[in-house]
């Protein structure tokens, strides 16, 4: 079993069409969407949910105001400055380490379980989709990440899919690491502009820090074509599989106001360009 | 005053809005700081170009076991939350990445065995730009924890001038963690499914933390108009509109800012700071 997860570094460089458009194209797949704080690729995909199970991880720290003497220590004993001056838990600045509760001598605090997610089996035209929804201002997105990705392949195994295709989250923290550890390969999706370089290079020493094949892929190339270059160069000096290059083309934004992946919506260059980069893809996947 | 300028989906255009802001206050003389909060993928340096003065290496305290003082009484495996400290067979083994320096293991430990050190999880780095105090951070590759560094980066916040955040993508722990405690907030968007979807989140997000906000919607005149009406059923102020301007983009591409590209968006930016200046004031007026 094959799992390509989709990074960038960069938000809104185009991972969820170009995944979005992948599902489309790929055969015997399960897709998960890994962004699980701002997920969007059941956008395209219009799920019907099958399963869907609550997700519960971290927890919070509740005093008692019956027993609570005001004494003070869970003040001074909490790092995250989350006790106020009458003794009440912001749920938010708590980290849940319970130091609090062991100290307090009234035993007048406890740790209380948050519900801090939901996450989804569905079905879609393109096959099966995991995918989640962490609570507003949650935690713990790793754990989430993590458990998307077994449910995926729990999915693939149980009715003999070989590829997860999965969908990540921008930035290199917590929730890209849970998203790409253990993967077949990464492709990450930049675009010809100094942010988008440089948050490339970034998540690039990410997936090499963790020994994971890189793929890359240049969207919106034509906006700036020596920048375009200067990431070749860079895929040529890295050894990176550049896999290609997406010109800009405002019909990928339509198909995406219509709900559409942008193959299914157009036969125009950025579709043909995506079917010579899943083709691509197909062969270096089966290297790896 | 604090502002805060975050959205739910990335590559909305937090980063242009952040600078130019800050730009457009510099010019008109005001102090103004620049705190770029997006640690794991910090991008503002590219268009201030700021002179870098000072570097810090910013830690999180993880323990260390003196074996010499260890009985192996697990007390300590006990009272860690995170399993970053195991007890096995009277011996003690710590797993520092997944410490979150909460420090139970160290204040519980009955012999006194357990210290702390620092482990290095980015830096600070501190300088100017044309003006504008610079303050970023940069999280370590590899490194998973991001919000004690955004900490350290908001420790410089100096609350005498304004003070503008450039805060990561998303909803979670680093947002909540760059944008709480800000006056206001500016949640960028676009005009499409996505951007709508994730401006909702994003509008959860700051009600939870009872930021007053308002929306920038950026390439205004791509997509569709359901992200205005979005705004209008909500209540939610429409503070400015950017249409897509391929010289913007091309601008954008080589790290340069709005205000020198079309000169004439200095206007805006002023217009935006007051506007931005009467919703923190609407909030002081109603608490």
């Amino acid at each position: 079993m094959k799992e390509l997860v989709i990074i960038s570094g960069k938000g809104g460089t185009g991972k969820t069409s170009i995944v979005g458009s992948f599902a489309a194209l790929a055969r015997n797949q399960v897709m998960a969407d890994c962004d699980v704080d701002a997920a969007d690729l059941h956008l395209l995909l219009e799920p019907r949910i099958r399963e869907h199970e609550e997700f519960f991880s971290s927890q919070s720290a509740v005093i008692d105001p019956e027993r609570c003497t005001g004494c003070g220590t869970c003040r001074e004993v909490c790092r995250y400055g989350a006790v106020s001056e009458d003794f009440v838990i912001d749920p938010i600045a708590c980290e849940g380490c319970g130091v609090c509760v062991h100290f307090c001598p009234q035993e007048a605090i406890e740790l209380r379980e948050n519900r801090s997610g939901e996450w989804f089996i569905s079905e879609t035209r393109f096959g099966p989709l995991v995918h989640a929804r962490l609570g507003i201002a949650e935690e713990n997105s790793g754990k989430l990440v993590a458990l998307v990705r077994e449910k995926a392949k729990e999915v693939a195994r149980q009715e003999g899919r070989d590829l997860i295709l999965v969908d990540g989250a921008p930035g290199i923290g917590c929730p890209v690491i849970s998203s790409i550890t253990g993967a077949t390969a990464v492709m990450v999706v930049t675009e010809p502009t100094l942010s988008g370089i440089h948050d490339m290079k970034r998540v690039v020493d990410l997936a090499g820090y963790f020994h994971i094949p890189v793929f890359v892929c240049i969207n919106k190339f034509d906006l700036n074509q020596e920048l375009t270059a200067q990431v070749e160069t860079y895929c040529r000096e890295r050894d990176l599989k550049l896999t290609g290059k997406i010109p800009y083309d405002p019909v990928v934004t339509k198909a995406m106001v219509q709900g559409r992946t942008v193959v299914e919506y157009s036969s125009g260059r950025v579709t043909r360009e995506i079917e010579t980069m899943w083709r691509r893809i197909g062969y270096h996947l089966a290297e790896v | 005053m604090i502002i805060a300028i975050a959205s739910g989906k990335g590559g909305t255009g937090k980063t242009t809005m952040a600078t130019n802001l800050a730009m457009s206050l510099a010019r008109r003389n005001q102090a103004v700081q620049l705190l770029d909060c997006d640690v794991e993928e910090p991008n503002c340096h590219l268009f201030l170009r700021p002179q870098i003065e000072t570097t810090e290496a910013v830690g999180l305290p993880v323990p260390r076991v003196d074996e010499q003082k260890c009985t192996g009484c697990g007390q300590c495996a006990r009272i860690c939350q995170f399993s970053a400290i195991a007890c096995v067979k009277k011996k003690v083994l710590v797993f520092p990445e997944l410490c979150h320096g909460c420090g139970g293991c160290v204040r519980v430990c009955p012999e006194g065995a357990i210290t702390e050190v620092d482990r290095e999880i980015g830096v600070v780095e501190t300088g100017r730009a044309d003006g504008i105090e610079f303050i970023h951070g940069r999280l370590r590759i590899g490194e998973a924890m991001s919000p004690p560094l955004i900490r350290a980066v908001k420790a410089k916040i100096d609350s005498t001038g304004t003070s503008i955040i450039d805060a990561p993508p998303g909803t979670s722990c680093p947002v909540i963690e760059a944008t709480r405690d800000s006056d206001v907030c500016l949640l960028v968007t676009e005009p499409t499914p996505f951007g709508l979807n994730d401006l909702k989140l994003a509008v959860g997000m700051v009600r939870t933390l009872g930021i007053p906000h308002g929306v920038i919607i950026n390439r205004a005149d791509v997509g569709d108009r359901k992200v205005i009406d979005y705004c209008r059923s909500e209540g939610i102020e429409i503070l400015m509109e950017i249409p897509d301007d391929r010289r913007i983009a091309r601008g954008y591409s080589r790290g340069e800012l709005i205000v020198d590209v079309v000169p004439e968006y200095e206007q805006q930016f002023q217009r935006l700071t007051e506007k931005i200046e009467a919703l923190a004031a609407a909030e002081e007026v109603s608490t």
